[in-house]
């Protein structure tokens, strides 16, 4: 019996595939102030989710596809310059209404619709570890490629572009990134709280970094502490896993912020 | 010679608005051009369509085959979220720099700024790190807008003795945009008298006599009028859709 077999090891290795990835990823959604983009894209993963029941392909295909995308819309939209709170808001909820009406059509979703929506970490299978690793490790692997260009792009396009880079190539780069880190994190902590993921252990690392490389270390050793403490708490106090691990990483967002007042 | 860059009958839109119309200029090896025009005359939108940021509606820019631009913005915003000190600003984005750090930091007159974070950098500190990353690559054309901007007197002056400096011993060229016309005269080679298209180029002195340049700047001496003019003359120009050829101001 390998160690695979326990349920709990496999979540928690799923968990800490997906809080690597996460957290680097989150710190460029906090320096570019990109959460209602994450949403946006994390909602329209859902539609994906649907679609992907209702025509017998892979879930992940599907959710990575709607997220590509949503977020490909979204960029085009915010070209010529950076769209509005209420787009993205439109965008966004738009997005995640349409993706539960068409989950309440398909049959096979509606059953599992709460898996979806809050994730499902504890039935994690083995296949689905692998596929979730292979897409934390494709995020991981792109963002490190283009760590400076993407950090030099959001410094500021123009600087970027005097330096030779493509400022639309980068954040085709960034987009791409978000897409496969959405598509393998529902089934983690589902399509509501991918961004809270995202978002909280790179602010909780903010006020201790001086370098953005500090920060993203610093955000991925909160987030595998949140996936790997939240997961242990859910046990104990028999609550949904992802909501779990996500408020152990507020409070820890909530101490360091206590911690540097002091 | 082949010049660093040059634009042909450049034309620019911006939201739907001619901002740049037939602009032709270019700069050359060595050479400091400076160009100056009323707020709104599309300075900045020029040198940002020289190095590629904006599209050209019409006309082309060439370069020089691997010419290394360094830039120095008028404004870099950085997010209170992003923390970046001047050490790794100045990396950012190559990693096989040709000018160490703390050389170029000498040469910016930023010296010891490396450990600091770069939102606690003053106004000048700010524009003198800018510059300094814009000397990493050593560049064969640097591209300044506005640099002397948050610099006292002598801090400004001593900013133009180090591209003078920099003109002499590597044969940077230089393309810049400024407010300062009593330096700007001084510290030129050429001057491009911009508002939406060239009014008029040429030598400083050529250009100071010039009837299009004292329409915008001024009839008076080249100096402390045209300078008064032009720090007052903001709102008017803001409004011009199309602006006004200077000839009917006078």
């Amino acid at each position: 019996m390998s160690m695979f077999d326990d349920f709990f090891v496999r979540a928690t290795l799923a968990g800490i595939g997906v809080a690597l990835a996460a957290a680097p990823l989150g710190c460029f959604v906090v320096w570019r102030r990109m959460a209602y983009f994450g949403d946006a894209t994390a909602y329209a993963s859902l539609l994906g989710v649907a679609l992907a029941l209702a025509t017998d392909v892979p879930v992940f295909i599907g959710a990575i596809i709607a997220a590509i995308a949503m977020a490909a819309t979204v960029a085009l939209l915010s070209e010529r310059r950076v769209p509005g709170d209420t787009l993205l808001g439109v965008l966004a909820h738009g997005a995640l209404a349409l993706g539960l009406m068409a989950a309440s059509l398909v049959p096979g979703v509606r059953v599992d619709l709460s898996s979806y929506l809050f994730g499902d970490i504890l039935a994690v299978g083995l296949t689905d570890l692998l596929v979730i690793w292979s897409g934390a490790a494709l995020t991981l692997a792109l963002l490190t490629w283009r760590w400076s260009r993407l950090l030099t792009v959001t410094l500021s396009p123009d600087l970027a572009q005097a330096d030779g880079l493509s400022p639309p190539r980068e954040s085709l780069g960034m987009i791409l990134a978000l897409a496969c880190l959405v598509a393998v994190a529902i089934k983690v902590v589902g399509v509501l709280l991918i961004v809270a993921l995202l978002l909280i252990p790179a602010a909780a690392a903010r006020p201790f970094s001086r370098t953005p490389e500090h920060m993203a270390v610093l955000a991925a050793v909160i987030a595998v502490a949140s996936a790997v403490v939240g997961l242990r708490l859910s046990l104990v106090l028999d609550t949904p896993p992802g909501p779990s691990i996500v408020c152990v990483s507020g409070a820890a967002f909530l101490i360091g912020r206590m911690i540097r007042r002091a | 010679m082949t010049p660093l860059i040059r634009a042909e009958g450049l034309c620019v839109t911006l939201d739907g608005r001619d901002v740049l119309r037939d602009v032709s200029m270019e700069v050359a090896r060595g050479e400091v051009v400076t160009i100056v025009g009323p707020n709104g005359s599309g300075k900045s939108t020029l040198l940002r369509a020289l190095l590629g940021a904006l599209p050209a509606k019409a006309g082309r820019v060439t370069r020089a085959p691997d010419l290394r631009i360094g830039y120095v913005p008028q404004k870099v915003h950085i997010d209170s979220a992003l923390p970046m000190t001047v050490a790794r600003f100045l990396d950012l984005p190559r990693i096989n720099h040709s000018i160490p750090r703390d050389e170029v930091l000498e040469q910016a007159g930023a010296t010891g700024l490396e450990g600091k974070q770069m939102a606690e950098l003053s106004g000048g500190q700010f524009q003198r790190v800018l510059m300094a990353r814009a000397l990493r690559t050593r560049p064969d054309l640097l591209v300044l807008d506005e640099p002397t901007q948050g610099l006292d007197q002598p801090g400004s002056a001593a900013f133009y003795r180090r591209i003078d400096a920099l003109r002499q011993s590597l044969g940077t060229g230089v393309l810049m945009v400024s407010h300062e016309l009593h330096v700007v005269m001084a510290a030129s080679d050429r001057v491009i008298c911009l508002n939406g298209h060239v009014c008029c180029a040429g030598a400083p002195a050529q250009v100071a006599s010039a009837p299009e340049y004292r329409a915008l700047f001024g009839t008076g001496t080249q100096g402390a009028l045209a300078l008064y003019r032009h720090e007052h003359d903001h709102s008017h120009h803001h409004h011009g859709q199309d602006h006004d050829h200077p000839h009917e101001h006078v």
